[in-house]
């Protein structure tokens, strides 16, 4: 924080570094349930690293987050014990992982969206978070490099794997217009220079997706209006699941250090 | 004015203690590095309280290693005995491989680590770039990337056609 905050800045500071810390954290949990059963050993390795990158932004914004609300609360605290609708997560990354192909697709849409975002916030009038956006830029790279050429392959390829991701597609589509449908709390940190405008993310993410489909040979499927609203803590029944997994140990043993 | 210029050489000597110990601090995940070849040390710096301030910069967000070598680091100066420290961790600017010193892209390709190119200054350069890279032990260009990722988030995994070894490369970022 670069300057004294209001309350009420300092309120929408925080819920919106949760709502960028909560989408690494559940992906990078999500991710992390291919360990040991991906389709190679490669890709066992390229998926647990991609989550393992996810949980370390996680850890930056969580920490961030508790700095900001003052009260103590480290990111352990924000990650393992909160309640359900306080996950301020866009809710396409709790969607379940389905076969390896369907995993790749929720991963492309998601690290183009990740690059579009942060590398507009390396210039937020926030230094932490442009400090924390200039650091996860260099591995989101990676992460598209991966997930792209392999949603190239998988489009491009045999009959089955193209009916597969595009099948993926169709069913994860919808759920990226919540990625960039502003409220006031997206605009209140666009209008404070903290975060780029959604509708300029969108833009250019929606730009690289086509120019990615096409490669792939894969068709980019109709936009609907939603009513999802992961990011203001509504969540699908998934949500659940992943939080009685991640939190269980915590809330067995609380304060347990290993 | 004599008293000044003995503080001042023993603030002097204090820095290269410093320096000195976190020579020998190796990286837990490629031994034959230490941090200070890494580039993961960006400075030490006096503090007006008489703390030296030791800026510590992780290689990738969610490296496991990152957790190790801040112990080490801390580890290696209190033996060192430089008196009071605290090692802040640097975000900004982030970490780049282009930080590797000489000496350290030397002991990585001696360890069998073909060390990182050039700069990925740009994003073109990561998403595209798919020149092939050099077998560290027939010198071939005849190779494949087998894995974006290795062991570590930092390598990847490549393989030489020529001489059919596996290797690892320390990607560019």
């Amino acid at each position: 924080m670069s300057a004294a905050l209001s309350k009420v800045e300092a309120q929408n500071l925080f819920r919106y570094v949760l709502r960028l810390g909560d989408l690494s954290l559940v992906l990078g949990q999500r991710l992390g349930e291919w360990v040991g059963h991906s389709p190679a050993l490669e890709e066992d390795l390229g998926l647990a690293n991609i989550a393992l990158d996810l949980i370390g932004q996680a850890r930056l914004l969580l920490t961030y987050a508790g700095e900001i609300e003052g009260r103590g609360r480290g990111e352990d605290e924000i990650a393992f014990l909160r309640e359900h609708g306080e996950y301020l997560n866009a809710i396409l990354v709790e969607q379940p992982n389905g076969d390896f192909g369907h995993t790749i697709v929720r991963q492309v849409l998601i690290d183009a969206f990740q690059l579009e975002l942060y590398q507009r916030m390396t210039a937020s009038t926030d230094e932490r978070l442009a400090a924390i956006a200039a650091k996860s830029v260099k591995e989101i790279l990676y992460h598209l490099r991966y997930s792209s050429g392999w949603l190239v392959r998988l489009g491009d390829g045999t009959e089955e794997s193209h009916v597969r991701v595009q099948t993926a597609m169709d069913s994860l589509w919808p759920y990226t217009v919540e990625l960039f449908a502003d409220d006031e709390l997206d605009r209140a940190m666009a209008d404070a220079g903290v975060a780029p405008r959604l509708a300029e993310v969108q833009a250019a993410w929606i730009a690289r997706i086509d120019k990615l489909l096409e490669e792939a040979t894969l068709k980019r499927p109709a936009s609907r209006p939603h009513s999802w609203h992961g990011k203001r803590g509504q969540h699908s029944e998934h949500l659940g699941y992943i939080l009685a997994e991640m939190q269980h140990l915590q809330r067995t043993y609380p304060g347990a250090r290993w | 004015m004599r008293a000044a210029v003995l503080a001042d050489a023993a603030a002097q000597r204090r820095l290269s203690l410093a320096w000195n110990a976190l020579e020998f601090v190796e990286d837990p995940e490629i031994p034959a590095l230490s941090i200070v070849d890494l580039g993961l040390i960006r400075y030490i710096n006096p503090q007006p309280d008489g703390r030296l301030d030791v800026g510590l910069s992780p290689t990738y967000v969610g490296c496991p290693a990152t957790e190790v070598i801040r112990h080490s680091v801390t580890q290696a100066l209190r033996t060192a005995g430089v008196g009071d420290f605290i090692v802040t961790q640097v975000l900004s600017p982030a970490w780049t491989s282009d930080w590797i010193s000489v000496e350290g892209r030397r002991k990585l390709a001696i360890y069998g680590i073909v060390p990182p190119e050039k700069a990925a200054s740009s994003m073109r350069d990561i998403l595209r770039d798919n020149r092939p890279v050099a077998c560290p032990r027939c010198q071939s260009t005849n190779t494949e990337c087998i894995s974006e990722f290795g062991s570590t988030p930092c390598k990847a995994l490549h393989r030489c056609r020529a001489c059919l070894e596996p290797f690892e490369y320390f990607k560019c970022i």
